[in-house]
């Protein structure tokens, strides 16, 4: 998550206070992770100093800091490319996981006990997910399909590894 | 106390092994997840469990009663008073309507006309398919026919519903749907469910996942609440 970059993005709505960017991010966002009022100012500054938002009047609102955040085109520009270039895949965990997988095969250790492990601890996760998903909003209904779609592609993988261990076994010389 | 149960179960077609010594069991109102690869034998289970098939050995019980022993008949009877079934494909009859399809369990098991229509009419109400109960098969959506199948095998308020890729043909948005009417009208009349599945976003809705590998049901890799 790019704090910068959802924040500009929050601003191209409308100016607002650091207070309600702080408001909507946690609410929208957060997920349990509340910004820190600091750091929302603190980017506000970094975002002002490169020319990516202005202050505009400064008039009443919540919390301590009454200034109102504009943001300019050269922000605007860099929400509109963020928004419309697609974010780097991750293939971190099959990456870990792989890596278990083959040296488990090495070095004669239960590679389909280890797989099972992570499979229980992704089906766990992807119940609390669903249960997320059956009693929230749509707002958290989406970003628990968003978890559940991943997990569900790596548990595809495992499955499949899991299928093919006897031939990966004699690939990797175990 | 277990609703089901299967143990030592093993079955063939032909000279192919379909069950190696499988054993599972739910309790009441437990919705159970079945996974496993295409070919693990997790449909076979099933159709033992539901006496659909005879294991060629091995003991399937239910509530209390041993029924693989039983003839045909019997486990005809029990299927139809005592289960309820949703396959992939609703497997409606096309000759009847929506409504009339949702009555046969109930027509079968001697209910009047009337009273069985006026209950499938409340189960397609229920979920959400008011006004459609005259269209025959042929003129529902893939998602309407798999509420419809579904009305099917809850409307004789089953001890047991037996669900086999239920939502197996549907995207995913109207699978999560035929889904979430499962759940809710199997907790709400405490139907036990027995969910066969290979995929783990419908196996997530279950209250535990066992895994059927080879013919088996693989102990490491079953998933309970936590």
């Amino acid at each position: 998550m790019s704090v910068p970059l959802t924040l500009l993005g929050l601003l191209e709505r409308e100016p607002s206070h650091g207070y309600d960017l702080k408001r909507d991010y946690d609410a929208f966002f957060g997920r349990g992770k509340p910004l820190p009022f600091g750091q929302v100012y603190a980017t506000l500054g970094r975002l002002a100093r490169d020319g990516k938002v202005v202050i505009g009047e400064v008039g009443p609102g919540e919390g301590p800091d009454r200034k109102r955040y504009v943001i300019t085109e050269l922000g605007a520009t860099e929400v509109q490319t963020w928004l419309s270039e697609p974010v780097e895949p991750e293939p971190h965990l099959q990456t870990v996981l792989f890596a278990k997988v083959v040296l488990a095969l090495m070095l004669g250790r239960p590679a389909e006990r280890y797989l099972d492990t992570q499979r229980k601890a992704h089906l766990r996760r992807m119940r609390k997910l669903t249960e997320v998903k059956r009693t929230g909003g749509l707002v958290d209904a989406l970003l628990a399909d968003h978890g559940l779609f991943h997990l569900e592609a790596d548990l595809r993988w495992i499955e499949l590894t899991t299928a093919r261990l006897d031939a990966l076994r004699k690939e990797v010389g175990a | 106390m277990n609703i089901v149960e299967a143990r030592d179960v093993r079955f063939s077609f032909g000279e192919t092994p379909a069950l190696q010594g499988a054993s599972l069991t739910a309790t009441p109102g437990e919705i159970l997840a079945v996974m496993g690869p295409s070919g693990s034998g997790k449909s076979t289970l099933l159709h033992c469990l539901a006496g659909i098939l005879v294991p060629a050995s091995g003991e399937v019980w239910f509530d209390g009663q041993r029924i693989d022993t039983l003839n045909e008949t019997r486990r005809s009877t029990l299927r139809r008073d005592r289960f309820g079934f949703v396959f992939q494909f609703g497997q409606l009859v096309p000759e009847l309507t929506a409504e009339e399809n949702v009555a046969l369990p109930l027509l079968l098991g001697g209910v009047r006309r009337a009273e069985a229509l006026g209950k499938a009419r409340g189960w397609l109400d229920k979920l959400g398919l008011d006004g459609l109960g005259g269209r025959r098969s042929g003129e529902l959506s893939g998602g309407q026919a798999q509420r419809v199948a579904l009305a099917r095998g809850l409307v004789t308020r089953p001890t047991v519903l037996f669900a086999d890729e239920p939502t197996g043909s549907l995207d995913s948005l109207t699978g999560e749907q035929v889904m979430e009417l499962l759940v809710a009208s199997a907790r709400e009349q405490g139907t036990t469910v027995i969910l066969v599945t290979h995929e783990p976003r419908v196996a997530a809705y279950a209250d535990r996942e066992v895994v059927v590998r080879d013919g088996r049901v693989s102990a490491d890799a079953t998933v309970t609440a936590s």
